[in-house]
């Protein structure tokens, strides 16, 4: 199993540098000089040639990739055109608003898509079923910055019983376990929960569904197991696939939580990405996708190391 | 998402009753759909939404272009505005049923490009299988360490605003699932008994392609595709949202849903209108996707 884990730490490397080079070219499919994209404006003359040096846009293509890779791992990835601050600064608290929303949202995922998957997969054909595929299809296909408008809409205009934006009052953008920063959190969680409740719910359901299948459980049934505990073994059984599926989806919400930021004006990643676009702030874009990508890279690595330590069958691929 | 059963592999490679069972196939496809009225009804649906984009300019009472300050944000049910007006007073029926153009186009085109150009790479890595395959799969491995929604937010943002834009960077975003689809269907069918029979009866590799390979790959690729394109419209419109897709005054769902989202506290339910179309259209394909899979006993 060692050898198992250490085979997928070596394999993560080349990914990660892959996903690096990607970011590093989006400065190069960028409209215009790369110069332009990198540096403000309005910039002095001095200041542009300082940056020319420091992105070392007089030097060959791989070199400038080089010198922006090791920058990056140190942590530095440029001045924000926007703030005039480093990139960085704004990146770290803009993951910790994102993780806030992610990791509630995941919360509800688990919980609502584990109980109605394994009901549905259980009660095959039964009306609790049919109901989750149809939940779990619309949880899916619902574009879910419109279904944050109408949760604003039906909770903030028309009943007006929960804040329609920001994450506290007075545009706090430090998270706080206060009431004001939970009322807050209420919308914008519950919009960005619908896709994982969809897809764990989904999966748990064909996860159930086929282990219920499977020889073992016959045998449970034969040995006069009463149906209580065979789903405990369901569950048992399930909980590799789930763990998976859930695993990758936090790493997802990181990434989708865009378009929800955006709605509820949350200071997260996604509202600094929209920033980012809005004033065509380039070194800011890259920083903060090449957070949520390596976060997403890491979340899959854990969860294939978390796998084959639950399930040890799985590290012999 | 891998094929876990392979498909059965015939006993005779005979033309004749290939092609004899293959009819038989699709009429045996066309009885099932016409025994599941789910898939039917949520197809018609699809077919309304695509006519009435296509027929926009006949069918739509008013010039969506046309702003009146007079007439901004009428709620749902006005006189001469039956689904209301927007924030520039321009009637919301017609821009809903222009928008629909913009936004089937942005959120369709993607895929078919990216069924083109991956379904190519997957259909090569299958095939030669080696150090090709490795490549490319290697390489496509690099653009799946992005969740979707955040590489075309990435691509998009960096080439700026814009319909192409939002095309090419929608296409890149879907190029590798299906090029990881076909890989591993042709994989699967390079291995079976009529293809190593092809093979050593002499058969070219672009004889074998086309003949056995290319016909087995097509259903389960394609139908991949179309439950991409629900995906494909909702991130489409969100490009728009985000002011990376369309830009004003032109109409388009996502567009429409940002533009409206400023006057929320005046006029709240014409604000919803474009999301309700972006949904019911990814859901149609969503269903019309599994519906086509059932009926075509594919499994992905």
């Amino acid at each position: 199993m060692f050898a198992y884990i250490l085979r997928r730490i070596v394999y993560v490397i080349p990914i990660a540098l892959g996903v690096t080079i990607i970011i590093f070219g989006l400065v190069h499919i960028a409209p215009g000089d790369p110069l332009n994209a990198v540096v403000p404006p309005d910039a002095p003359q001095e200041t542009v040639e300082l940056l020319i040096k420091a992105y070392g846009f007089d030097k060959p293509i791989p070199v400038q990739y080089g010198i922006w890779l090791g920058r990056a791992i140190e942590g530095d990835f440029g001045i924000s055109f926007a703030t005039g601050r480093p990139v960085a600064e704004a990146i770290a608290s803009g993951v910790v608003n994102t993780l806030v929303l992610a990791v509630g949202a995941i919360l509800i995922g688990m919980t609502l898509g584990c109980l109605i998957g394994a009901l549905a997969g259980y009660f095959q054909g039964s009306w609790i079923d049919k109901l989750s595929t149809g939940f779990a299809i619309a949880g899916v296909s619902v574009p879910h910055y419109w279904l944050g408008l109408v949760l604003v809409i039906v909770f903030s205009v028309e009943m007006n019983v929960l804040p329609a934006m920001g994450m506290g009052p007075g545009g706090s953008r430090e998270w706080a376990w206060d009431s004001e920063h939970l009322r807050h959190l209420v919308l914008p969680v519950i919009t960005l929960s619908v896709i994982p409740i969809g897809i764990i719910t989904r999966s748990v359901r064909a996860t159930v569904a086929e282990i219920l299948t499977m020889e073992f459980v016959q045998t449970l049934e034969a040995k006069g197991l009463r149906s209580g505990r065979i789903f405990l073994h369901v569950v048992a059984n399930a909980a590799p696939t789930v763990l998976a599926v859930a695993g990758l989806q936090i790493g997802y919400l990181l990434g989708g939580s865009i378009l929800v930021e955006t709605v509820f004006s949350w200071p997260g990643t996604g509202f600094l990405l929209n920033d980012a676009i809005f004033r065509r702030d380039i070194p800011l874009l890259q920083g903060v996708i090449l957070v949520l990508a390596m976060f997403f890279v890491f979340m899959n690595l854990v969860v294939d190391i978390l796998q084959s330590i639950i399930d040890p069958r799985m590290s012999r691929g | 998402m891998a094929m876990n059963e392979s498909p059965a592999s015939p006993s005779s490679i005979d033309v004749t009753q290939v092609v004899a069972k293959s009819r038989n196939y699709w009429s045996t496809v066309l009885d099932r759909l016409s025994r599941d009225p789910v898939t039917l009804a949520f197809g018609a649906i699809l077919l309304l939404i695509l006519l009435s984009a296509i027929f926009a300019d006949v069918l739509a009472p008013a010039d969506p272009f046309k702003t009146s300050m007079i007439k901004r944000l009428k709620p749902i049910g006005t006189d001469g505005f039956p689904l209301g007006a927007d924030e520039l007073g321009r009637d919301m029926l017609s821009r809903l049923l222009y928008g629909g153009r913009l936004s089937l186009v942005m959120g369709i085109s993607p895929v078919a490009f990216a069924l083109v150009i991956g379904g190519f790479l997957g259909l090569v890595a299958g095939f030669l299988g080696g150090k090709i395959n490795m490549a490319i799969m290697r390489t496509i491995d690099v653009f799946y360490a992005f969740p979707s929604v955040l590489l075309a937010i990435a691509i998009s943002g960096a080439l700026g605003a814009g319909i192409v834009n939002a095309i090419i960077s929608l296409t890149i975003v879907f190029i590798p699932p299906i090029a990881r689809v076909t890989e591993s269907v042709t994989t699967q069918i390079r291995g079976l008994d009529y293809v190593e029979a092809a093979r050593a009866s002499g058969a070219r590799s672009l004889t074998i392609i086309r003949a056995h390979v290319l016909a087995n790959v097509a259903g389960p690729v394609f139908i991949y595709a179309t439950s991409l394109i629900s995906v494909s419209i909702i991130l489409a419109s969100g490009l728009s949202f985000l002011g990376l897709g369309t830009e004003p005054p032109n109409p388009e769902w996502g567009l429409m849903l940002n533009t409206l989202r400023q006057s929320i506290y005046v006029s709240p339910w014409v604000a919803t209108l474009p999301g309700v179309l972006i949904f019911i259209t990814s859901l149609s394909f969503n269903m019309l996707s599994d519906g086509l899979r059932t009926a075509m006993d594919i499994k992905l």
